[in-house]
């Protein structure tokens, strides 16, 4: 049996505004064991993000953790104290986010920002630290590092950028390693260069990894594990076949149908895309977040919560269809298949 | 779609002018477009793809006459525009419109929608009072919004819908071509399939004809009848997009095809994408050779010491590369 890493229970976590309670995660529970990727999908404004910072402790105000607990290595991190959890964050957990210069300080070079991590949550001498931050950048493929590391932030382009945020981030060799769509600003050619690394190094150095990302094709290509989200809810998880070969759920439905196929005659097909717009989390709907755009909702849909139904050891879904009184849909039949259907 | 060539681009060069030293007396330029020819008809798409930097943007923005293109012709409908002032480009200015990629910060905060969409009627004289309401709810329904957003501000909207009102902005003056410079790049996975439907709907409504700028390469596809690559100010290929696709030919065009992660993870999971390493020599000092030499991994001594014509390597598939 895998080795549980994190676990999240019934996690809520809310913004204060003078607008009111922005309910933006409403239970979400998840796990990641020792060495595995999983990635996190949906829609802009879903709570991807605010899951990610209410892992790494990083809310700040006005947001708050509401409920629920955040069990990493067996310790729920919500009881911890701010000075425990500094010794844990950029340590054992490390974040990489979509900007890189969100986490790089533009005045110092690259190097001095890596022996800092070292000597911190290390307590590498200078020489030591040195010599690793030269090594880090030369694992993640920066070419000759040992001048580099004496380069500033704004010398490097995009993709070097990100290379040495994640040689920062992984250079106190944390157990899970969270990125929030790493990949999102750079592209194809880059954006295939990192996904390889952080492939690379998980298989080995056996970090675990979450893979923040809303591109369904660099969450197929890495992840052992995706989990669906929409409206702050866990919509469907599953692994990746089963999410891209069997998903349940209309919204992963949609999603998979919005992009274009690849290949010949298939790519020149209409889009189906999914109609109507994502909730509004200041007055998010009751019953199923997804509801308004749905094409399969039954009355039950708009006011009852969702059950979750578990299909699989690894696969469930949040959704009536998978009720075994659910009535039968010749296009959601169709859609089981994933992007196999047609 | 017509046979008529609506865009002729010949020898496309914008360089921008960067003074340095102390006194500004050092000029150099930044060849952002340095030779592109393509041309599109009559009611198609051409797309164009290529890495961010390498001139798709200044490309669009040099045709739209929004610059004064270096030197080169942009031949609209049998008249040379790249030279005319602006007084002259002005009627033309009209029929080109733009779609732009952040539909966040292409519109004015502080104008309701109903102004955004109504200012190029004014601009223009097109209509005023009760018409030009008329010619604005005419236009929200054209783009799937309603009556009720009309007094609305772009803050209350979603990405998705605020790129709609660019669109009905783009129309207001009924245009010919259209440049949609990554318009879907900035929103959801969902949304975009609804505004690349919308696309393809107008275009067969109202014959419009597309550049379409991105760089996702299967959206690309999907819309496009040609595509070119570009690299560095330079298109490297360019042909009929089930050609460029299927018999690629640049060693560019390979490594950026190859790099598309596939939806499928029997595929993607398996799926080696060719890694390019090296530089991207900056647009300023672009290399004598070859502009991808530096990052082949077919490079000769060849590719650095001669420039590869851009020519038919056959049925109008262009490429420019030493090897083919
Ligand atoms: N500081 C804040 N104040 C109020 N609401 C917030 C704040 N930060 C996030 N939210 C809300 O929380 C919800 C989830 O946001 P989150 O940033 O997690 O989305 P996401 O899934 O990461 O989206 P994206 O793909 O755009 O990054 C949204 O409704 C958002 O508006
Ligand atoms: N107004 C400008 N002045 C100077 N350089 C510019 C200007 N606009 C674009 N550039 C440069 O021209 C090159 C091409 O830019 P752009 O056309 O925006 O690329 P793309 O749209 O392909 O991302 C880049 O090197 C960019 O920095
Ligand atoms: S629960 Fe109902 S509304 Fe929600 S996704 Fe399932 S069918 Fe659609
Ligand atoms: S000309 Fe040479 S360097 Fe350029 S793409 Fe062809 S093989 Fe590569
Ligand atoms: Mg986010
Ligand atoms: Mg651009």
């Amino acid at each position: 049996m895998a080795e549980r890493l994190l676990d999240v229970r019934h996690l809520h976590t809310s913004f204060f505004t003078h607008l009111g309670e922005v309910k933006a995660i409403r239970d979400v529970s998840f796990h990641v064991d020792k060495s595995e990727i999983i990635g996190i999908v949906g829609e802009s404004g879903s709570g991807k993000s605010v899951t990610s910072l209410s892992v790494m402790g990083l809310l700040a105000y006005p947001g708050k953790v509401t409920e629920g607990e955040i069990l990493f290595k067996g310790e729920d991190l919500l009881k911890k104290k701010k000075r425990e959890m500094r010794k844990i964050q950029g340590n054992q957990i490390s974040m990489i986010f979509q900007d890189p210069m969100t986490s790089l300080n533009p005045l110092f070079t690259i190097g001095n920002q890596i022996t800092e991590v070292l000597h911190t949550h290390k307590k590498m001498g200078k020489a030591e630290a040195n010599e690793r931050a030269v090594e880090m950048l030369r694992m993640v493929g920066i070419p000759s590092p040992e001048k580099r590391v004496r380069s500033y932030p704004h010398e490097f382009s995009g993709g070097m950028r990100q290379r040495a945020m994640i040689a920062m981030a992984l250079s106190s060799e944390p157990d899970l390693l969270i990125a929030d769509e790493p990949t999102t600003a750079l592209d194809v050619t880059i954006q295939a260069q990192v996904l390889a690394l952080m492939k690379e190094l998980n298989e080995r150095l056996g970090t675990a990894t979450i893979l923040i990302t809303h591109n369904l094709g660099c969450a197929s290509s890495i992840c052992d594990r995706i989990l669906v989200m929409y409206g702050g809810k866990i919509m469907e998880e599953g692994t990746t076949e089963e999410i891209f070969y069997e998903p349940r759920h209309p919204y992963t439905m949609g999603l998979l149908n919005s992009v274009p196929k690849v290949n010949g005659e298939q790519s020149k097909q209409r889009l189906v895309p999914i109609l109507g717009t994502p909730p509004d989390m200041l007055h998010p709907p009751t019953g199923c977040p997804f509801y308004p755009r749905c094409k399969f909702a039954v009355k039950a849909c708009a006011s009852m919560d969702v059950p979750e139904f578990q299909l699989s050891g690894t696969h469930r879904v949040s959704c009536f269809m998978c009720h075994p009184d659910a009535p039968v849909k010749e296009e959601y039949e169709k859609q089981k298949g994933g992007i196999r259907h047609v | 779609m017509s046979e008529k060539t609506l865009l002729e681009i010949k020898d496309l060069k914008m360089y921008f002018e960067n003074r340095k030293g102390l006194l500004g007396k050092k000029i150099e330029y930044v060849k952002a477009v340095d030779g592109v020819s393509f041309t599109i008809r009559q009611g198609e798409t051409v797309g164009l793809v290529g890495e961010s930097g390498c001139g798709k943007s200044t490309t669009g923005y040099s045709i739209m006459r929004l610059y004064r293109p270096t030197s080169g012709s942009i031949i609209y409908d049998g008249v040379d525009i790249a030279g005319m002032s602006a007084k002259e480009v002005w009627p033309y200015r009209k029929k080109m419109q733009m779609i732009f990629q952040d539909p966040y910060a292409s519109l004015n905060p502080r104008m309701t929608v109903s102004d955004i969409i109504g200012e190029p009627l004014d601009i223009y004289h097109l209509c005023e009072g009760k018409e030009r309401q008329e010619r604005i709810y005419e236009l929200l329904n054209t783009v799937g919004l309603g009556k009720e957003h009309a007094s609305r501000y772009p803050h209350e909207f979603s990405g998705g819908q605020r790129q709609r009102v660019g669109i009905a902005r783009a129309l207001a003056v009924n245009p010919e071509f259209v440049v949609c410079d990554e318009p879907i790049s900035a929103l959801d996975v969902s949304i975009q399939a609804q505004v690349v439907n919308m696309l393809e709907d107008l275009q067969a409504s109202l014959g419009l004809t597309y550049l379409f700028i991105a760089h996702d390469l299967s959206m690309v596809r999907h819309i496009s009848r040609k595509v070119g690559v570009m690299y560095l100010g330079s298109l490297v290929e360019l042909a009929e997009t089930e050609e460029l696709y299927e018999h690629t030919l640049h060693p560019y065009t390979k490594a950026l095809i190859s790099a598309v992660p596939e939806l499928d993870p029997a595929i993607s999971k398996t799926k080696k994408a060719q890694m390019l390493t090296g530089d991207v020599p900056s647009p300023i000092d672009t290399p004598k050779g070859c502009k991808f030499a530096s990052r082949c991994p077919y490079a000769t001594e060849k590719c650095m010491e001669e420039r590869p014509v851009f020519k038919d390597a056959g049925g109008g598939h262009f490429v420019a590369c030493h090897l083919i």
